[in-house]
């Protein structure tokens, strides 16, 4: 077994049991979102059909990059559209002030805020 | 790995950290949507910094960035067309798609470095073909599984179990084919045999949902996310990518945790449900129960009575309440009950709906604000202390039969609703739940029978009990 394929493969365990300890804690209310937003995590799929293009030079590479890459953005795009779609009718009370979107990029690094239980 | 690509890892490890920390921001109603926002955010890096490499490599031809451009834009506008579109009812149809185009995407890639190892001099294949037949096979079953099942649940196909003669040995044929040339991919390269696998994994998607009745949506679901979670992991071993590997791992463990949950809350093994048929042999035995007993029906302005002057009604939503599109109607009647002073909340057993959560996505879109949204556990101590249980368009999560041995749902966790002081069941007429099997609280003497199509009775209800009161 090559160092690469350990590395691979520790990775693959801890993710797994880091999602196990993340989402075992999620609530039933939110699992369908949950499963949508895992949905679109999945839609990563993408950045593999992008990389089909690096190699890609054959009619029977470029059919398949296409279709992978349709794919692939339909769910992911989809994927985060809808989950947002979904999460913003969660309201505590029945009618509070919409709150403003915030704005998507940049945010990677935010702490995410403490929000009023 | 040089210093370019192994920056490149980093970032991608960067987006996955996005990924877990979004899922971890799901644990509450209140953060979620900044746990979706930061997911994003993890996706727009991995597919910038993709983008990023592809152009550092410039070995990307014309033609090359065309496909992928078009291709990706297409996929685009049809996943937020969808997305914009869909009601929520048919949430579990667009999930199931989204699933399926997954599966199918990370089954492609696995394809094409088959393709393009084997066209290599020599043919070699490394260590990563274990990965690229799984990927292949996971990826493929997932497809024609989960377009099979979002062809049950938007009614295209028939949502009862199509059972198949000799289908268990067909699938059973399909699986040996299919592994059996997946084995022989390893050891020498052959295009013919990838072609064997990928059909032969097609096939098998089909025969494996088929045979799964609609009630079994929710776990069959959960189980396609899984696997199209794992499907992608695979395909990050086999372009050696982090962040595929993290986030196909994360949805893997997403929905074999949901699998686990619906399956624990029907009291079935997977794979007592993957092998399928509900209700077919000894479900007869609760049908001697109810024989010649007594149902008791009732009108709206009597119920309208009961509800209006309850201090606690708890409603309990089921599917015939979303197939009638009720569930803005019950808010309506909810709010009503709750300015007379009426203490209202919804009791959501897990498997309510046609996947997991499901009801209360459609509660929420409803305006319901989701702390009156009681799960099973917090719920049932409740009954005992509320006046009107109000059981809306649900059948099978309240029947008792539940709890006693040789019936077809015997041991699935119910919702304790024949604790409350009266019940009010709102249903079409007496037929059956999906598990087909009678309802000893139909009988019960504190049960009032209220037959009309669900969205109708609750309109009704609700002008009714705003005459009572004079609102």
């Amino acid at each position: 077994m090559s160092t690469a394929l350990v590395t691979d493969l520790t990775i693959f365990v801890l993710a797994l049991l880091v999602g196990i300890e993340v989402i075992g804690k999620v609530p039933a209310t939110l699992h369908t979102p949950l499963m949508s937003a895992a949905n679109s995590i999945h839609g990563i799929v993408l950045v593999g059909a992008l990389l089909i293009g690096l190699t890609a030079h054959t009619t029977v590479g470029y059919i398949l990059a296409f279709v992978a890459a349709f794919f692939a953005a339909a769910n992911v795009v989809g994927g985060y559209v809808v989950t947002g779609r979904m999460l913003k009718m969660f309201r505590r009370k029945a009618q509070p002030p919409a709150p403003a979107p915030a704005p998507l990029n940049g945010q990677a690094q935010d702490r995410p805020q403490e929000v009023r239980q | 790995m040089n210093t370019f690509d192994t920056n490149i890892q980093l970032v991608y490890i960067l987006a996955a950290a996005c990924f877990v920390i979004g899922l971890h921001l799901m644990n509450s109603p209140a953060t979620a949507r900044r746990g979706n926002q930061v997911s994003t955010a993890g996706m727009i890096i991995a597919v910038v910094i993709t983008l990023v490499l592809l152009i550092h490599d410039g070995t990307v031809t014309a033609v090359g960035w065309t496909v992928l451009i078009i291709g990706a834009l297409l996929g685009s506008v049809v996943g937020l067309y969808s997305a914009r579109t869909v009601q929520m009812t048919a949430m579990p149809q667009l999930v199931s798609m989204f699933n399926a185009v997954g599966g199918g995407a990370a089954a492609l890639v696995a394809v094409y470095g088959y393709i393009h190892d084997e066209s290599a001099p020599g043919g070699v294949l490394g260590t990563t073909s274990v990965f690229t037949v799984l990927d292949v096979i996971i990826g493929s079953v997932t497809f024609t599984g989960s377009l099979i099942a979002a062809g049950k649940l938007q009614g295209i196909i028939t949502g009862s179990p199509v059972m198949i003669k000799g289908g268990r040995a067909i699938n059973v044929a399909l699986a040996v084919v299919a592994l059996g040339s997946a084995a022989f991919m390893l050891t020498t390269a052959s295009l013919p045999a990838l072609l064997l696998v990928v059909l032969a994994s097609l096939a098998f998607g089909v025969l494996m949902v088929l045979p799964i009745g609609g009630a079994d949506m929710p776990v069959v679901i959960s189980l396609l996310n899984a696997f199209t979670g794992t499907a992608v992991a695979m395909a990050g071993f086999v372009i050696q990518n982090w962040g595929l590997i993290i986030a196909g791992a994360l949805v893997g463990a997403s929905g074999g945790i949901l699998t686990k949950l619906m399956a624990d809350a029907m009291n079935r093994s997977l794979a007592n449900i993957i092998v399928g048929g509900f209700g077919t042999g000894d479900a007869l035995v609760a049908a001697a129960v109810t024989g010649d007993a007594q149902i008791r029906s009732i009108a709206a302005d009597d119920a309208a009575i009961q509800l209006a002057y309850a201090s606690k009604v708890i409603i309990v939503p089921g599917y015939g309440l979303a197939a009638a599109q009720a569930q803005h109607g019950v808010a309506e009647l909810a709010a009503v009950l709750e300015s007379q002073g009426v203490e209202v909340s919804y009791a959501i057993h897990p498997v309510a709906g046609r996947m997991p959560g499901h009801m209360n996505v459609l509660l929420a879109e409803a305006n319901v604000p989701y702390p009156q949204l009681k799960e099973m556990d917090e719920i049932n101590p409740e009954f005992g202390r509320a006046d009107v249980a109000l059981v809306i368009g649900a059948n099978d999560v309240t029947t008792r039969s539940a709890r006693r041995q040789g019936t077809a749902i015997s041991g699935m966790p119910i919702l304790d609703v024949d604790q409350a002081k009266s019940i009010i069941v709102v249903k079409r007429s007496m037929g059956y739940g999906y598990a087909g099997i009678d309802n000893e609280l139909y009988t019960n003497a504190k049960t009032s029978m209220y037959f009309a199509d669900a969205k109708k009775a609750v309109a009704d209800l609700t002008s009714s009990v705003k005459t009572l009161v004079g609102a």
